[in-house]
């Protein structure tokens, strides 16, 4: 409804959950569009869970390990894959917000529609933390069926609130990666994916971090990834309570609390520079 | 709807003055320049040329020019000139180097969600989300404009029948239609919002002739109904007769001449009849340059090795 000035009509301000579903949707619309290539990272992401999972039964067959110590190391490796399968779409779904509407040839309208930058950037946490729950729980239910897992010790709710509040690291991180693309039009895609191959590495998806070097094991310490699977390991394998992994949440709800506004500021000094120095144009 | 005085806000936004729709004062733009270590190692190897740290482009050159309430104003200039960085400039888009620019009185830099909500654009490329459809696009932009999803289905399928789109097209992907049916869905998607201050950045460009003249008619008749006031940037000399109260020539980064068709061909009429001459012999005769050919940047350093 406008509000009438001296004869000019005056938009009101929308609703700001209005303005954060309007992104939500869009991705929502975009991604059944782009349906070949959802069903492609799916099957990627089972016969990676599947392939990386059955080092244990190698492991197994072998006689290197047996009994308890195969079963834990089934869990800890498809723990690892599913982890990974989510948080990797995670961080694509937000590192791209600038990439996919260049891409797009979107951008500039997208960007001079009268939105907020944190309310776009939160409309896209939103949607890739919801894709990547649904797109990871399919994963699950793909490749469980290829195991015998026992996971009656699982402290489901101590689980679930580790990867509630890593999502929110996760999402600042990918905020961070988010802003290369509008700095760097030509390479900035690639550089974020670079960030994502790092996280990868040092954080224990497929190994505990103490057998990385040094060095690398200091760079886990910074790496949110490290402490969700941590928390989600020890919440599924051990049975860990909330209680028990007071530590991970606390780590992941600093990180947030620092990454997420951080990200914001970051990015919209980043869309600053971008404007001054004419870099938001579709093609760079 | 409500009646509130100048001096207040609405919802902690400045409240916009209504009696110049577009005041640009004085702005420059200048790209590039900084240093660049492949011309540094040019300069060095061959000993001359421009120095490493040059190389800055000004694109908008101190363009002044008002955009009264209601008018259509053109900005006619060739390849090169300027137009689009201007309109990104006054889109938010762009920050320029020096200079003001103010719709309805606000400033497009310190008051930008304020201006936003003011504006819609079209751009010479359509630029839609490609494997969407028409309705999911216009659903998506009119959101982000604070319409909701009820008055975007009821205004739709009103404006691109008027545009000469037919509903059934709209809800195929945006890479299903012609050029000229997606620039019709652009020009729907500006208007759809009903924004006081339109930027067309030449919106008919690369049209087949019966696009282009429903959407020319199509401006003129929103323009009518609305009082729109409308900033428009062509090649296309018949268009601007056509559609703009008054037209400004931008050259070189900036504004050359100014005024209505029949106050620039009265420049230089030199007794000639007015209606023998076209309005490409005025730019050539008022720029010293033929619309056709692309520009250099005003400010533009020697081309280097």
């Amino acid at each position: 409804m406008a509000t009438m000035v001296s004869g000019l009509a005056v938009p009101a301000r929308p609703a700001r959950v209005a303005l954060a579903w309007a992104f939500m949707e869009r991705q929502t619309n975009l991604w059944k569009r782009y349906w070949a290539w959802e069903l492609v990272w799916l099957v990627y992401g089972a016969v990676n869970t599947l392939a990386v999972t059955f080092i244990a039964n190698q492991v197994d067959q072998s006689g290197i390990a047996v009994g308890t110590d195969v079963k834990r190391l089934v869990l800890f490796l498809l723990i690892g894959t599913l982890v990974w399968a989510y948080l990797s779409a995670v961080l694509d779904d937000i590192s791209l917000v600038i990439s996919w509407e260049r891409w797009e040839g979107t951008i500039e309208h997208t960007l001079m529609a009268p939105v907020e930058r944190w309310l776009h950037l939160t409309g896209m946490v939103l949607f890739g933390i919801i894709h990547a729950v649904l797109r990871t729980a399919l994963i699950f239910a793909i490749a469980a069926p290829f195991f015998t897992v026992d996971l009656a010790q699982a402290d489901w709710p101590a689980a679930a609130a580790v990867l509630f509040v890593g999502s929110f690291s996760v999402a600042g991180l990918a905020i961070f990666a988010g802003i290369l693309p509008m700095l760097y039009p030509e390479r900035g895609i690639q550089m974020s994916m670079m960030i994502q191959a790092f996280v990868l590495l040092v954080s224990g998806v497929y190994y505990q971090v103490e057998v990385l070097p040094a060095w690398l094991r200091a760079i886990s310490h910074v790496s949110p990834a490290t402490y969700i699977l941590d928390g989600i390991r020890g919440a599924v394998i051990d049975g860990d309570s909330i209680v028990d992994v007071w530590r991970e949440l606390a780590a992941l709800a600093a990180f947030g609390i620092v990454l997420i506004p951080g990200g914001m500021m970051t990015f919209a000094a980043a869309e600053r520079w971008a404007k001054k120095t004419g870099r938001l144009k579709r093609q760079g | 709807m409500s009646e509130r005085s100048d001096t207040e806000t609405l919802a902690g936004l400045p409240v916009p003055r209504p009696d110049a729709a577009l005041v640009v004062r004085d702005v420059v733009k200048s790209f590039g320049g900084g240093f660049d270590v492949a011309r540094m190692l040019r300069w060095r190897r061959n000993g001359h040329g421009d120095a490493p740290e040059s190389g800055r482009r000004r694109v908008v050159d101190g363009v002044s020019f008002e955009i009264r309430r209601g008018e259509i104003f053109g900005v006619i200039g060739a390849n090169g000139s300027g137009k689009s960085t201007l309109i990104r400039i006054i889109s938010t888009l762009l920050l320029p180097d020096a200079g003001d620019v103010r719709v309805f009185g606000l400033d497009v830099v310190r008051e930008t969600m304020s201006v936003r909500a003011l504006i819609n654009r079209v751009s010479a490329d359509p630029s839609f989300f490609r494997n969407m459809s028409a309705m999911e696009n216009l659903m998506f932009f009119g959101r982000v404009y604070g319409l909701d999803a009820p008055a975007i289905k009821r205004r739709t399928p009103e404006i691109l029948e008027r545009l000469g789109l037919e509903w059934e097209r709209a809800l195929e992907p945006m890479a299903h239609l012609s050029r000229g049916q997606q620039q019709k869905v652009a020009v729907a998607r500006a208007f759809l919002t009903s924004p006081v201050l339109m930027l067309l950045d030449e919106p008919t460009t690369g049209l087949d002739p019966r696009s282009k003249r429903d959407v020319q008619a199509f401006i003129r008749k929103v323009q009518a109904e609305h009082n729109a006031s409308i900033l428009l940037t062509t090649h296309d000399m018949e268009e601007a007769e056509i559609l703009c109260d008054r037209i400004a020539f931008l050259a070189g980064g900036a504004i050359v001449a100014e005024g209505t068709p029949l106050e620039l061909r009265q420049r230089i009429a030199r007794g000639r009849p007015l209606d023998e001459i076209d309005m490409e012999t005025v730019f050539m005769e008022l720029t010293g340059r033929d619309l056709a050919e692309d520009e250099q940047p005003a400010g533009l350093a020697a081309a280097s090795v």
